[in-house]
């Protein structure tokens, strides 16, 4: 909607949207400012916006107390794993819903999306005595397993909505050519499905890295990802404000830096077929 | 143009999904379902047996239940509505032709990447703190005493730290569709003389349903399971003032270690889930034309 208005307006206007913009933004910041502080001028009263004295003490000591990289790898695992995963799952039941629908189709996606609306607590005891027995609990397979069928039915619909916008039209062309099912799927479908699968792949691996029950009530030291090492932070120790702001920053880093460059796409993949 | 032989393998495909998702939801459902209506206490591992409904009578008549059924609804229904009217409004904002656009949309996505317990920890300490937050120390810039947020006002800091993990979803979905909208309609309308109310509420505001639904379905489903926030902020309290369904249940299965009663709230959540996913597609699934 870019429309022509006076400079006046277009002036008001900007600095508005700077402000709550910033306002928005400032807890993340003020957290980063925190983390490159020393413990005292972390709570100097007034508050410091800037200090006379950065370091980079605060990740020296979170890097040198606790094993980040053995944390990071199992985000990275967890959140990736599990993404790849339910879109192998996902990806032919999304096709079929949108190009075979039946009388049913709309119900199917609805209780899907209804199974993620049990609160987790509610079935936390079983799933930990399921995760117990089969040898699950702990391990990076496990997290992988059930992050993917947490966030499945967000994928499934996600995909729906898109491959919905690619017209049938195309796919019946490749049918009269002779193209099999599995051949149509392979290249015609995913080809054109691209931009939509990179946002479903973006989203769900944003989802699946801030997730923060299961993967802290389903592990306890090999499988821990980030969510677990903030929480070992969070711990009553004292307050340590500038460290805390470190390891918190180290734990939303990677995924920060990952969204803020693929925002595009993901904005993009954002809309849930909310857009016409 | 779907065969028969088409037909067969488009149920095949999604057949995967649909049975991973069924047991998953069916499994832990059906041990909960059984253990609610057992005697399971971890303190006294010897004593079993059938209690029939005695554990969901005990979760019922507890004093803290329906605060905690008014906190569960409360915590959505509060986050729904700042969520969506303050993510409106940035999106008009945004929307607006201003400088620097795209470093806006980057400021305003932020809160999304930050995961929960992050979240959490850095209002609580950083902000709310009553010695050392930011708050106190603008309170006391300005002579006031500082404001106990998590001690007094617990159930609406935990709303305000949630609404603010979820603004950006909103506010990207509703201005995506935004600008969706076509510009001449609305500087027709201009031309008419129309205001500026007059074109929200007639033209913008229409042309948002489907996108409103989107978020208050997706963010309900989140919404009804929150914990982490107010475990790592309030732990429930002070007493059971900010204390919701799942934190109650959570009390019961890891503080009283009650596996019994705390499967029979469990139940009663999965109930208020259901309740709630009827009400909403009563009201709105209309507007998802799926």
């Amino acid at each position: 909607m870019a429309r022509a208005v006076s400079p006046r307006r277009y002036w008001i206007t900007t600095l508005a949207a700077w402000g709550v913009s910033l306002l928005i933004f400032f807890p993340v910041l003020w957290m980063i400012l925190t983390s490159f502080k020393t413990e005292a001028s972390a709570v100097a009263s007034p508050p410091q916006l800037f200090t006379a004295e950065w370091t980079t003490q605060n990740y020296a000591d979170v890097w040198a107390r606790s094993d980040y990289p053995r944390f990071f790898w199992n985000s990275v695992v967890i959140s990736v794993g599990s993404t790849l995963l339910g879109l192998a799952v996902a990806i032919p039941a999304a096709w079929s819903m949108a190009f075979v629908p039946g009388k049913k189709t709309k119900d199917l996606l609805m209780w899907m999306l209804s199974t993620k609306m049990m609160p987790g607590v509610a079935v936390l005891i079983p799933l930990y005595l399921l995760f117990q027995r089969t040898g699950l609990f702990d391990t990076k397979i496990g997290l992988v397993l059930a992050l993917m069928l947490m966030n499945l039915p967000i994928i499934v619909w996600m995909l729906y909505t898109y491959f919905k916008e690619i017209p049938s039209e195309i796919l019946e062309a490749a049918r009269m050519d002779g193209a099999s099912l599995w051949k149509e799927v392979v290249y015609v479908l995913t080809p054109m499905a691209v931009p939509g699968i990179a946002s479903t792949l973006l989203l769900n691996v944003i989802l699946a890295w801030n997730e923060a029950f299961w993967t802290i009530t389903l592990t306890t030291t090999k499988a821990a990802p980030l969510s677990a090492f903030i929480a070992s932070f969070s711990a009553p120790q004292g307050l340590f404000y500038a460290k805390l702001s470190a390891a918190s920053t180290m734990a939303i880093a990677p995924i920060l830096i990952l969204g803020w460059f693929s925002q595009k796409q993901l904005v993009r993949g954002l809309t849930f077929g909310a857009v016409k | 143009m779907s065969t028969q032989s088409n037909r067969a393998a488009a149920r095949l495909m999604v057949a995967p999904s649909v049975i991973l998702l069924f047991i998953w939801m069916i499994v832990p459902l059906a041990m909960t379902l059984y253990f609610s209506f057992r005697l399971y206490r971890l303190l006294s591992p010897e004593r079993t047996g059938w209690v029939g409904f005695a554990n969901y009578t005990w979760f019922i008549k507890s004093p803290d239940f329906w605060l905690a059924i008014f906190n569960t609804l409360a915590l959505v229904g509060g986050v729904l509505i700042i969520t969506v009217v303050l993510g409106t409004l940035i999106a008009l904002l945004i929307d607006q032709p201003v400088k620097g656009q795209g470093i806006l949309r980057i400021l305003v996505i932020a809160p999304f990447f930050v995961m929960p317990p992050v979240a959490a920890s850095i209002w609580k300490n950083l902000f709310m703190h009553p010695q050392n937050g930011l708050f106190a120390s603008v309170s006391r810039a300005f002579g006031a005493d500082p404001i106990l947020y998590l001690e007094n006002h617990p159930m609406l800091s935990v709303i305000g730290i949630v609404s603010w993990e979820w603004l950006p979803f909103a506010t990207l979905i509703l201005l995506t569709a935004m600008q969706s909208l076509s510009s001449e309609q609305l500087e027709a309308a201009e031309m008419d003389g129309a205001t500026p109310f007059a074109r929200f509420r007639y033209i913008i505001l229409p042309h948002l349903t489907r996108a409103i639904t989107v978020v208050v379905l997706i963010e309900t489903i989140f919404l009804l399971g929150i914990f982490g926030e107010i475990f790592t902020t309030t732990q429930g309290g002070p007493g059971s003032a900010s204390t919701t369904l799942p934190y109650m249940i959570f009390k019961q299965a890891i503080a009283a270690k009650d596996i019994g009663r705390a499967a029979a709230g469990g139940i009663i959540a999965v109930i208020l889930a259901n309740i709630v996913a009827v009400f909403l597609m009563r009201g709105i699934g209309r507007n998802l034309d799926a």
